[in-house]
């Protein structure tokens, strides 16, 4: 196993969750009704749990530190899917957002804990897949809440998806690292997935009454360090502590 | 061996902050304790992920061992194997009960634990199974929410992972 792969392709890993983890925080006293604030916030915890894990594993790959990994790259070092930076612009786009994230990570793990070459990984995605269970459970009934609700919270999770489809091929087509890292055992190879995903996309968006047509295009460039306009402002916010008091611990 | 077994007993007195009448012990998070060199090292299992008490706990671990004797322990987290809520040992679920937060039901390989919430709660207060889910997330990582429908009881349930 190639250390500088494992950490590249650890990254990806890593900056998903932690990405995702920070939109999710953003939400934490703003939800809806009590019930809805607590699961958001716990799953934001989860991930933000989950990206601490990797970038230990990252920093014991590279000889640097968790908080400088997490915390000091600047845009083009981090390498998260575009999916995970979009807005949180209703709540209909945070939970089609974390359903098909949620969704494309149940096969993930599935596939890394069976298949990659690093130990780290592999006890990774087998501590993962639990929470991560627990997490689609939450997002998968809300989008049948949704979809299948009032005309209106239907019609707005109809806009949601569909603003949200051309980021999902992002998740399965390999990028440079992906492909590096498959080819040295580390990773895995999720375009042999894609079928999958969508097999279990369609009998999920008949039951929540959503309609589904392939995106005209597709974005992407995340991985490759690409990022959308959201990422400057996410990293402002994320990285404040660390630029403004230099070391700072808990 | 009888050191090891004196340290388990010492670590028998670690409360889990967010629970504080299980001990690291009785939350089954107690891997491995093992000589290294002149001293001993302790292996901890994290809860979930992003649990904020792991930091504490180890914390807590390591002054209450100094203060007894063990100066030099070495503490590491470890993920493999994870830990599982069938870890919690049959006393620490008495004492869960009698804190007032029900203990998990059935065993963390079993999918409906997972995924469906048809599982019977009984209410820690009145025993009675007339229970229902209000949230599946709760005030920490390791719990969800249930009202009992007799004594009108909320209470805090273990989850099942």
């Amino acid at each position: 196993m190639s250390k500088s792969i494992a950490y590249r392709y650890t990254l990806q890993i890593a900056d998903n969750s932690l990405i995702l983890g920070h939109r999710l925080t953003e939400l934490c006293g703003h939800c809806a009704d009590t019930e809805i604030d607590l699961a958001i916030s716990n799953i934001a915890l989860d991930l933000l749990g989950q990206s601490r894990m990797l970038f230990q594993y990252a920093a014991s790959l590279s000889g640097s530190t968790e908080d400088e990994i997490a915390m000091l790259r600047s845009e083009g070092e981090y390498v998260n899917c575009l999916l995970v930076e979009q807005q949180n612009e209703d709540f209909s786009q945070v939970i089609v957002r974390q359903y098909l994230f949620d969704t494309y990570y149940t096969l993930f793990l599935k596939a890394l804990s069976q298949s990659s070459s690093s130990d780290e990984l592999r006890a990774f995605a087998n501590k993962t897949i639990k929470e991560n269970a627990y997490h689609v459970r939450f997002s998968r009934a809300w989008l049948m809440r949704l979809g299948d609700g009032t005309q209106e919270s239907h019609d707005k999770t109809q806009a949601s998806l569909d603003f949200l489809k051309p980021y999902i091929q992002e998740l399965f087509i390999p990028s440079q690292v992906d492909t590096a890292a498959i080819a040295d055992g580390v990773g895995v190879d999720m375009s042999k997935y894609v079928d999958q995903f969508h097999t279990t996309l369609q009998a999920d968006f008949a039951e929540a009454t959503l309609s589904w047509e392939a995106p005209k295009y597709h974005v992407s460039g995340g991985k490759d360090g690409r990022h959308s306009e959201h990422m400057g402002f996410i990293l402002s916010e994320l990285q404040y502590m660390q630029r403004a008091y230099p070391n700072s611990e808990w | 061996m009888d050191e090891i077994r004196a340290i388990k007993k010492i670590l028998a007195t670690v409360l889990d902050p967010e629970v504080p009448v299980l001990s690291v012990v009785d939350l089954g998070i107690i891997h491995r304790i093992a000589p290294l060199g002149d001293s001993y090292e302790v292996d901890v299992m994290p809860t979930y992920s992003g649990c904020p008490a792991l930091d504490e706990i180890e914390l807590n671990i390591k002054s209450i061992l100094e203060d007894n004797g063990y100066p030099f322990i070495k503490i590491n987290r470890v993920i493999d194997p994870p830990w599982s809520s069938d870890l919690i040992t049959e006393e620490g679920r008495l004492k869960l009960k009698k804190y007032g937060i029900a203990p998990p039901v059935g065993h963390s390989a079993d999918k409906v634990a997972l995924y469906g919430d048809q599982r019977i709660i009984p209410c820690p207060q009145c025993e009675s199974t007339n229970t229902r889910l209000v949230s599946s997330f709760g005030s920490t990582a390791c719990k969800a929410l249930f009202q009992c429908q007799d004594c009108k009881e909320p209470f805090d349930y273990f989850k099942c992972h």
